[in-house]
């Protein structure tokens, strides 16, 4: 039993340090401020810039929050502190179900109803001309699959602050939306903050959907209707089949080793927040 | 709040309606052929059985490995340093995206010398799996009341008579729930086996050869340019939603009907 918990705690450590070991090739040639800030990727000439691949994730991702967050927040409001019981038991589970759909689903649904809707009409209202297959898809794509992550967690934060907090605010005559606002946001905002982080990091490292509908063009996107090519779409495509030319397999792990420290980095960070919550209420 | 709602049942809805027409019963029951790709005959029976390997083999494993975790986490070591690491290390592991566990698992593959294959498709599920299980177990044994422990322990029980006839018993529900959790993830997820699965048009016969998923037969099937081709991606992916969709609820059920013989 100690051997199964001491084996299932380093898995964490053993993949990184793969991926290290792995990368130590195409750092050793290049410095590490070429491959972030160059925009050039020629693999066959030995050119490795990430920046376009960079700028891409954080362009999809960061739309995708842009438009997940106030309605998952609302909604986990709505869950949580108006909404009747009975349809909160429907809701629900409707919820957690859809938190585990596969993402080619996602992927399937997008390429069947998102991309053809911005193809013909968003993107004759904008005024531009494009394939569909933008950041705008993907962004789309990424908040509805993160959203369900968002609200579930959320709505447990928010459930979980304790009665007398919203018992004192009412006490004081204030009405119910004002006690939500000022009262029980104030005391979950860690764990609502922790809830954000949680879908962040899905959203960063999720592939196949985003792959499937964001264009996939190594160029740096300049609006939200040019394709871009976001880092785990980049490996996916081009992973196992370039093992040919070593620092071309080098440049992919570390790539894979980038977004890892950064998917690691905000779960520990959303662990913090969430562990500072149960200390500030379990415990009293 | 209905936008969300409504958005989020859109996905279930036009997955649903553009797959069943498209569904026929010779995609459930015959194997992919040479010119299927091109639009003709054949089904995709190869990528379900494939798929049904996949995870048997891989949810075998990490309920094999995640059982003793959860239970030494919480019958030897619950408050101890190392308890909090491993829980720690599992949230995070959790959170690894899965195309690193397809990364990470095809560099452990060519370093063993092995090609993409039924074998390493497990593996990489199986560490898809592992955070998911152990966590679910480990948050229900932990509600279990000390009180109960510790009347075994007055009957003269050892620590794992104690863990395997208490413990393990009574988070029954929460056992059931976490593995079906993990298998449902582990079905629908394409990015981890990508690398170290492969893709075949036949049923594996053998742990070394490639074998087939559906998450990668809706991806394939997707990106081919013939029409006929993509109205099986989307049959593909009415199979696999319904799939999932099913395990879900199976799991509910279960749930609730294994709590029948908990202790309150």
């Amino acid at each position: 039993m100690l051997s199964a918990t001491i084996l299932s705690s380093l898995v964490v450590i053993a993949v990184a340090l793969v991926l290290l070991q792995k990368s130590t090739l195409i750092l050793s040639t290049h410095s590490l401020s070429e491959l972030l800030l160059s925009s050039s990727w020629h693999p066959w000439k030995n050119e490795f810039g990430y920046y376009a691949f960079i700028v891409g994730t954080l362009w999809v991702t960061g739309l995708a929050m842009a438009i997940s967050t106030v309605p998952s927040l609302l909604m986990s409001i709505y869950l949580a502190e108006y909404a009747p019981s009975k349809l909160r038991g429907i809701i629900k589970p409707m919820v957690d179900l859809l938190a585990g759909i596969p993402s080619v689903i996602y992927g399937l649904w997008a390429l069947l109803l998102i991309v053809p809707l911005i193809r013909d009409q968003v993107a004759a209202l904008a005024g531009v001309t494009t394939t569909g297959y933008t950041v705008l898809a993907g962004g789309i794509v990424l908040a509805v699959m993160v959203t369900p992550i968002t609200i579930s967690v959320s709505e447990e934060v928010i459930r979980a602050v304790p009665r007398p907090v919203r018992e004192a605010s009412m006490a004081l005559g204030a009405t119910r939306w004002q006690t939500v606002k000022h009262a029980v946001m104030r005391a979950a905002f860690p764990g609502i903050a922790a809830a954000v982080i949680l879908g962040f990091g899905r959203a960063f490292g999720e592939t196949m959907a985003v792959l499937m509908v964001v264009g996939n063009v190594p160029k740096v996107p300049v609006s939200v209707f040019d394709p871009a090519y976001p880092i785990p779409a980049l490996i996916a495509n081009n992973y196992g089949e370039m093992m040919s030319i070593p620092s071309y397999d080098s440049a992919l792990m570390l790539a894979a080793l980038l977004l890892l420290l950064v998917v690691l980095l905000f779960s520990i960070l959303a662990a913090a927040l969430l562990v500072g919550i149960k200390r500030r209420y379990v415990v009293g | 709040m209905l936008i969300v709602l409504g958005s989020l049942v859109s996905v279930l809805v036009v997955v649903l309606f553009r797959g069943a027409p498209a569904l026929s019963v010779s995609m459930l029951t015959q194997t992919s052929t040479g010119g299927y790709y091109l639009g003709k005959e054949g089904g995709i029976l190869n990528a379900i059985v494939g798929s049904a390997y996949l995870v048997s083999g891989a949810t075998a494993i990490a309920v094999t490995i995640s059982l003793p975790t959860a239970l030494y986490l919480n019958e030897y070591a619950s408050r101890s340093k190392l308890a909090g690491f491993a829980r720690q290390s599992l949230d995070v592991l959790w959170s690894v995206p899965s195309i690193i566990y397809g990364v990470f698992g095809f560099t452990i593959m060519v370093y063993l010398g092995i090609g993409a294959s039924l074998l390493g498709g497990i593996m990489a599920l199986a560490l898809l799996e592992l955070p998911i299980m152990i966590r679910a177990m480990d948050e229900v044994m932990r509600m279990i009341p000390l009180k109960l422990r510790e009347s075994s322990y007055a009957l003269g029980a050892t620590k794992f008579e104690t863990a395997l006839n208490v413990t393990a018993r009574q988070a029954l529900p929460g056992i059931t729930m976490g593995v079906l959790l993990a298998v449902g993830r582990a079905i629908g997820d394409a990015a981890s086996i990508l690398f170290t699965a492969g893709y075949t048009d036949s049923i594996p016969r053998s742990l070394f050869g490639p074998v087939a998923s559906l998450p990668l037969a809706v991806f394939f099937q997707l990106g081919t340019p013939f029409p006929e081709v993509q109205q099986r991606a989307y049959a593909s992916g009415f199979i696999l939603l319904v799939i999932v969709l099913s395990l879900s609820i199976a799991s509910r059920l279960l749930t609730r009907r294994a709590t029948s013989y908990v202790i309150k």
